[in-house]
């Protein structure tokens, strides 16, 4: 298997992504048809490429929490509350030295990673020696997250950030490459040679696939699931890092529609949402499909971004339903209703 | 004495996308008589079966009940004709009461729409008074011991006057008790005219209860005959095609000091005071009913369950046992009871199943693996074991149960151990795979590791330990050397 994970052809055979493939031509088809002038320009492949990576370092971190056979619905929250603190943090740098030294931006970016990894050892630990359901101990620690966010900044957006910070990091590489886009490829590549090549990629597929034989292997399950939410609260913290840069501010309520959005990427990459399935070129994969669809509606003013939640919410479904049918067979019924069940939690708690 | 078949089945042909598992299969079934249909695995068992209730329709071949003649069948008719089939899963609503289980049929067939308690009460003891079954109506299906809801399932199964009970290996999951109280009640069948088609591979099942017998291999009908004319060496040959031949283990490189000891080990409420020490090159056999505190003993021995009371000794140096890792690193293996669920990761590779047990002895200090290391250790093991696979990268779910069970072996072969401990090594095993993997077993042995094998299989404990130990209510109520044990003795020391 994991000679194949990494196999070109077995890539191509494999049903979900081929679907994405399909799709993406099909849109891109669309597009060309309907908007050439406006979306195959050199400047839109920038921008789509400066946008996806804040949503796209999430969903690498649920997809891995999906691999274990759990998910981690905290990462918006997690990314926000760093951007947050950071942000506040840059002020108080910027107010004391004048000017924000590549020093002090990297100082910044490794608290950043640092509150991260905490959040995610903190949710590790809840689902792992707590035994607290993932969907509900990374659902509480996402509202958790969120009201030390609001009581902070007392629900109000942390600007008047140092530009210096905003123009290194939603800077370009030579000019071109967006620096958003680095720190993403970069991260995609760790997180292949970690799935890929070392003991804690197997160890994490194979707890997925069958907790009790792993604990009977002699692994220890919980340091595997502890290693893994760091990880994804790494990720999120960068995807935060990324959205400071963006929007130049920072709020407690910023891409709350990501949440969904990350799950859904997952999914449609093929990660299964009962563990030990899921690769990171589909994952990617999802992300830029998904990127090219939204930059696309874009495109399109007679179509409001108030349909985006219902677009995603729908996808979503279908997908799963469509898993159910051809990929999953019997055993898809349940994880609808699961995923149902997450809906209506996150809608209820959205208001 | 001549009776009526009440089922005959004539050259059924069945194939699965392009794989035949039947090739033209007649048998038939008399009146009131106990049939056993045995196979290995994959030989057609279950899809015969699937033919005569109408859950499948044959390609070819006819179907007789009596003077009915039926090229295609759907399973109402086979109802009607009185066929009856209790799958091992025995479809039954476990959130429903015994009463609500036993009645609803009847009463959708009657086409009631509003629930009379009194009613299905009634119904329901009839039900069970057939074959004197004292069970509370009013208890959640879910809640009874496997062998109650078999009950169950034959209470209902008989409700719809059966003429013949078709049962798929009803006896995987119960005691010897239960068991024997099955076969009572297939024997009381057998008085009231009902016939039974027993479908097992286990032999000593297929002696005691059956009076004829059919076996099939890879989709043909080998033979069919009376019972009384089969011995074991018979019955292996025709289910395998093969012939075994297995001598009684005897141990060659017995060391001198013991591997393990185990002193006054206890844990409450599961085993007490149990003493015992395991040489190098000894199988140590441990048997026991379901409940005597056996598998609870195995899981104390590799730290998934902490005893309460006792030592535990290694080569000499007593250990704590915590964690199943500080079991592995004393150099404790254990191949669990259900592969499944407990030993394997099916949809991964088989490859990376063998080496799940030393995935940090394959990389460096920081996890990394060493690639060409694993490939060879993963080829090594595919190799040493004979597990049959094109490619060790294809999934583990595509191996039969013989070949998954190698895989599980493979693993904690890959570490040096001391000791390995087995909790059914060859369930659901086909005798092919068993014959081998006993010899793989004794070969370790000989090798110098020390060995435990615990098993409800007597013959097995028997023809391949050196030593027995059975436990009883969570003690050790008897040890015997291989010489002293018989099947008799062994479960008088049982009940």
């Amino acid at each position: 298997m994991s000679t194949s994970r990494r196999n070109v052809a077995s890539f191509v055979k494999d049903t979900h992504i081929r679907r994405l493939l399909t799709l993406m031509i099909l849109w891109m088809i669309f597009m060309a048809i309907f908007r050439f002038d406006k979306f195959y320009t050199f400047l839109n492949f920038q921008t789509m490429a400066a946008q996806f990576p804040e949503f796209g370092l999430m969903a690498l971190g649920v997809m891995l929490c999906m691999i274990s056979g759990g998910i981690d619905l905290s990462v918006v929250g997690v990314a926000n509350f760093t951007s947050i603190a950071c942000g506040e943090l840059l002020k108080i740098l910027a107010e004391r030295s004048g000017e924000l030294t590549g020093g002090g931006i990297l100082l910044i970016m490794l608290l950043g990673v640092l509150i991260g990894a905490f959040a995610g050892i903190f949710n590790g630990l809840l689902v792992s020696k707590i035994k607290i359901p993932p969907i509900l101990a990374t659902l509480g620690s996402y509202e958790l997250f969120r009201g030390i966010a609001i009581i902070i900044t007392e629900g109000k957006a942390v600007a008047n950030l140092p530009i210096k910070y905003a123009e290194t990091i939603a800077g370009k590489l030579f000019g071109i490459i967006p620096i958003q886009l680095v720190f993403f490829v970069v991260v995609v590549i760790i997180l292949s040679f970690l799935l890929n090549r070392t003991t804690y990629g197997t160890k994490l597929y194979m707890l997925g696939t069958n907790k009790t034989a792993s604990e009977f292997s002699g692994h220890n399950t919980d340091t595997v699931l502890i290693q893994t939410y760091m990880l994804s609260g790494i990720c999120a913290a960068l995807g935060g890092l990324i959205m400071l840069a963006n929007y130049n501010s920072a709020r407690a309520d910023y891409g709350t529609v990501y949440t969904l959005q990350c799950v859904l990427i997952a999914v449609l990459g093929g990660t299964s949402p009962t563990g030990g399935k899921g690769r990171i070129s589909g994952t990617v994969l999802a992300i830029c499909v998904l990127q090219m669809i939204s930059a696309g509606l874009n495109r399109f003013p007679q179509i409001s971004s108030f349909y985006i939640p219902l677009f995603w919410g729908g996808a979503l479904l279908l997908v799963m339903v469509w898993n159910t049918i051809t990929v999953n067979g019997k055993s898809g019924g349940g994880f609808i209703r699961n995923f149902l069940a997450q809906l209506n939690i996150k809608t209820g708690s959205g208001k | 004495m001549l009776k009526d078949n009440i089922l005959k089945v004539v050259d059924i042909k069945k194939s699965f996308a392009g794989v035949q598992a039947l090739k033209g299969v007649s048998m038939e079934i008399k009146a009131g008589e106990v049939h056993c249909l045995a196979g290995e695995n994959g030989s057609g068992k279950s899809t015969l079966i699937k033919i005569i209730s109408g859950v499948y329709t044959p390609d070819s071949g006819e179907i007789h009940f009596g003077d009915k003649v039926y090229e295609r069948l759907t399973p109402i008719e086979s109802i009607r004709n009185g066929v009856q089939v209790i799958y091992q899963d025995f479809s039954i609503f476990p959130n429903l009461s015994v009463m609500e289980n036993l009645a609803f049929n009847q009463e959708l067939a009657n086409k009631r729409r509003l629930v009379n308690r009194k009613r299905m009460r009634q119904i329901a003891e009839e039900a069970v008074a057939k074959i004197n079954f004292d069970i509370d109506l009013d208890a959640k299906v879910g809640s009874l011991s496997v062998a109650n809801k078999q009950l169950v399932a034959i209470c209902r199964a008989l409700m719809f006057d059966a003429k013949l009970i078709i049962m798929d290996e009803p006896t995987t999951a119960l005691t010897r008790k239960e068991v024997d109280a099955l076969f009572r009640i297939i024997l009381d069948l057998k008085k009231q005219g009902i016939a039974t088609l027993f479908v097992s591979h286990k032999l000593d099942e297929v002696f005691e209860i059956s009076e004829r017998f059919t076996i099939l291999r890879s989709g043909e009908k080998v033979i069919t005959g009376d019972t009384s004319e089969l011995d074991n060496k018979k019955f292996t040959y025709y289910m395998t095609g093969r012939e075994f031949e297995e001598e009684p283990f005897v141990p060659k490189n017995v060391s001198e000091e013991p591997v393990l000891t185990v002193e006054n080990l206890g844990m409450n409420g599961f085993f007490k005071d149990i003493s015992f020490s395991l040489h190098k090159g000894e199988i140590l056999g441990i048997t026991g009913l379901l409940g005597s505190g056996r598998t609870e003993l195995a899981l104390a021995l590799f730290g998934l369950q902490q005893a309460d009371t006792g030592t535990i000794t290694i080569e000499g140096k007593p250990v704590k046992l915590n964690t199943p890792q500080d079991a592995i690193k004393n150099g404790i293996g254990y191949v669990p009871e259900d592969r499944l669920t407990e030993g394997l990761h099916l949809p991964l590779s088989i490859g990376e199943n063998t080496i799940a047990a030393e995935l940090d002895k394959l990389s460096n200090k920081l996890g990394v693996f060493d690639e060409e290391k694993k490939k060879q250790e993963i080829n090594r093991w595919v190799k040493e074991l004979a597990i049959a696979t094109p490619d060790p990268n294809n999934a583990c779910s595509t191996l039969s149960g013989g070949n998954q069970q190698r895989v599980v072996l493979a693993k904690w072969l890959a570490r040096d151990l001391k000791v390995l401990i087995l909790n059914g090594p060859t369930v659901g095993v086909d005798i092919g795979s068993k014959y081998d993997i006993h010899q793989i077993l004794r070969g370790l042995a000989e090798q110098g590791l020390g060995i435990i094998i615990i098993s409800d299989d007597i013959p097995e404990i028997i023809t391949n330990c050196s030593r027995i130990m059975i436990m009883k209510n969570g003690r050790i109520s008897a040890e015997l050397s291989a010489e002293e044990a018989d099947e008799q003795t062994l479960t008088r020391y049982m009940m």
